[in-house]
């Protein structure tokens, strides 16, 4: 057991307990707090794959603005808790069981037949300069020049449409 | 060092992913089933951060990044969503809401 | 140094800055006090010691012997761990901001910063964008309607003001260079300091630094005539001292973060041509810094009592449409700056 063993089964087993924790909990808030776990675990995760850049921003952008958001529109609606965790309605549940059991053990079946681990493994070296902030926002502004300025021309399509469609009476 | 196979990355971010979908399924809050979404999108950032690092390349995080802003600009407008559908029925329970028109 | 001194050493690091941070918060309080009453003419706490100099242990003690409620309409567990969140917060941000130049004690070179992170700038942007946690959720949990409005009025606002923060934030960026708060305040030096070279950069930053403080005219979470007290209106004992604690940290963050990207940081003008011996010079440098710090606090408690709050759609006005236009504005005077000047 070395110690990046030991700091990966910590994070990997929260991020899994958050995740089970957020879609089993009837409240929407507790299910943000869990969700909010779970993207901490991830960040943590990324500092352990020397992505320390893409770390940072997942904290900034998700846990402190997506979430925010959704906790502002679910305090904002005051939804209150499902009566009941599964649906009173059995086929649902038989149904979510089957599609999950069949999505894992095909993922799994993937993972473990192609094996990647066998000709993959991993360069300390390169990943720590390939995460830098430094090399990721050269490689945004000359190599991924149209995705970038399409992603900003994407957001300002989200800002205007989310305008209009929450705006009370627009015209 | 004696670094942990990437298969555990892998399984991980598998896991999370058939966590997502069943929330999908199971649940009936429209907002709950936006953040089993970003649970989904975010299994999906694990599997290509862990690629990214394992390869020595940046071309995963680069792709992570874009994600992000998509994630962002998804929150935004599936919530403004959520918001109109609130004003008109008073409701987000998704089975609440199964007529084309009101 | 082997691994045991580095160790050692960051130790002994954090205990000195959680002391002086404790010390601080504290006496913050008393000096906002005294001075809030300076400024409306009258006496303010003089009584518990000499011109009442012992009234923060007074406080802290009084706050202590209160019973500790959580209201039955509270969900127990998040109502206990929001000021949790709020304090751990505000005092994990403060590592990265440093106070002095490198110095030689006992034959060490030892930085003045607890943690010399070359993306400190971002981790000090991502904690404060948590801090918001704290709120919302105290205010969620306490099961009031007062509470619940202040949380919902916190989370806008940490978000409206945070575009602008981080907007103001890259004209800095760009003038250094760098991510790093040490590059940053040796990018100022001289007079380059970073308030004379983009002013707009720095009041907007300053403004944005106001709102997320949760500082007057922007405490609409707490409003009191509106809200009682908005989301801490179910605190008592302990868990408000958390609040009122992480508060006051809050501030004295922000104050550190201006000094550090806008005002210079440690620097003193040209002290290094005077040719003082380096621990004079290094004495000087860090005490500069506190000077600053303190004349930034200063000015939080003097807009306190000068300016009423805003009304809450005035404050969304101002965040979205004057402060988030004039952040972007900065950016392109300091990118000209930059081409025209070579910098």
């Amino acid at each position: 057991m070395n110690l990046e063993l030991i700091i990966f089964i910590v994070l990997a087993l929260t991020g899994a307990i958050s995740a089970v924790g957020m879609i089993t909990r009837p409240n929407p808030v507790i299910s943000a707090l869990f969700l909010i776990f779970n993207f901490f675990a991830l960040a943590g995760l990324y500092l352990l794959l020397n992505a320390q850049f893409i770390s940072i921003v997942q904290i900034i952008v998700y846990a402190g603005a997506i979430m925010v958001l959704f906790l502002f529109v679910i305090m904002l609606l005051r939804t209150g808790e499902e009566p009941k965790l599964f649906s009173e309605k059995k086929h649902i549940k038989y149904f979510a069981i089957v599609i999950a059991v069949l999505v894992f053990v095909q993922l799994g079946y993937l993972i473990f037949y192609e094996a990647p681990s066998e000709y993959i493994s991993q360069r300390v070296q390169q990943s720590m300069e390939a995460g830098t902030i430094e090399n990721i926002g050269q490689q945004l502004y000359t190599t991924y020049m149209i995705p970038f300025e399409a992603a900003g021309f994407l957001l300002l399509a989200a800002t205007i449409g989310a305008l209009v469609l929450a705006k009370k009476n627009f015209e | 060092m004696n670094s942990i196979p990437i298969e555990y990355y892998l399984i991980l971010s598998a896991f999370m992913f058939t966590v997502g979908v069943t929330g999908v399924l199971i649940r009936r809050n429209a907002i709950v089933i936006f953040m089993c979404v970003e649970l989904m999108l975010n299994s999906a950032n694990l599997t290509m951060v862990a690629f990214s690092s394992y390869l020595g390349q940046s071309a995963g995080q680069i792709f992570v990044f874009f994600v992000m802003t998509v994630a962002a600009a998804e929150a935004a407008v599936g919530l403004a969503i959520i918001i109109a559908i609130f004003r008109n029925k008073l409701t987000v329970n998704i089975d609440e809401i199964n007529i084309f028109k009101w | 140094m082997n691994i045991w001194e580095i160790i050692i050493i960051t130790v002994i690091k954090i205990g000195a800055i959680l002391t002086i941070m404790l010390l601080t918060v504290s006496y913050l309080v008393y000096f906002e006090r005294r001075i809030s009453a300076w400024i409306q003419s009258r006496l303010g706490p003089n009584r518990v010691g000499w011109e009442g100099i012992l009234q923060p242990f007074a406080d802290v003690f009084k706050l202590l012997l209160k019973e500790d409620i959580s209201p039955v309409a509270a969900n127990k567990f998040i109502h206990g761990l929001a000021p949790f969140i709020a304090v751990f917060v505000a005092f994990s941000t403060y590592a990265v901001i440093p106070i002095g130049p490198d110095v030689t004690i006992f034959g060490y070179s030892i930085q003045l910063v607890v943690a010399d992170v070359n993306i400190g700038v971002l981790y000090v942007l991502a904690l404060t964008s948590l801090g918001v946690y704290g709120l919302t959720f105290a205010g969620w949990s306490s099961g009031s309607k007062y509470s619940l409005l202040g949380g919902i009025r916190s989370s806008a606002q940490m978000i409206s003001y945070e575009v602008s923060m981080g907007f103001s934030v890259g004209g800095v960026l760009l003038m250094a260079g760098s991510l790093s708060p040490i590059a940053i305040v040796e990018a100022q030096y001289g007079w380059m300091w970073n308030a004379i070279v983009q002013p707009i950069g720095f009041i907007t930053f300053t403004v944005a630094a106001f709102a997320e403080t949760n500082r007057l005219p922007f405490d609409l979470p707490e409003a009191e005539p509106e809200l009682v007290g908005g989301y801490h209106t179910e605190y008592s004992s302990m868990k408000f001292a958390g609040f009122f604690l992480a508060e006051y940290a809050n501030m004295i963050i922000a104050a550190g973060m201006i000094v550090t990207l806008y005002l210079g940081g440690w620097q003193v003008p040209y002290i290094d041509k005077l040719g003082l011996g380096e621990i004079v010079t290094a004495l000087m440098q860090v005490g500069s810094f506190f000077v600053k710090m303190g004349a930034i606090l200063f000015f939080f408690i003097w807009v306190r009592w000068s300016i009423p709050r805003f009304r809450y759609d005035q404050l969304m006005n101002l965040g979205w449409k004057v402060m988030f236009p004039l952040s972007l504005i900065n950016i392109v005077w300091v990118a000209a700056l930059i081409m025209i000047f070579n910098l």
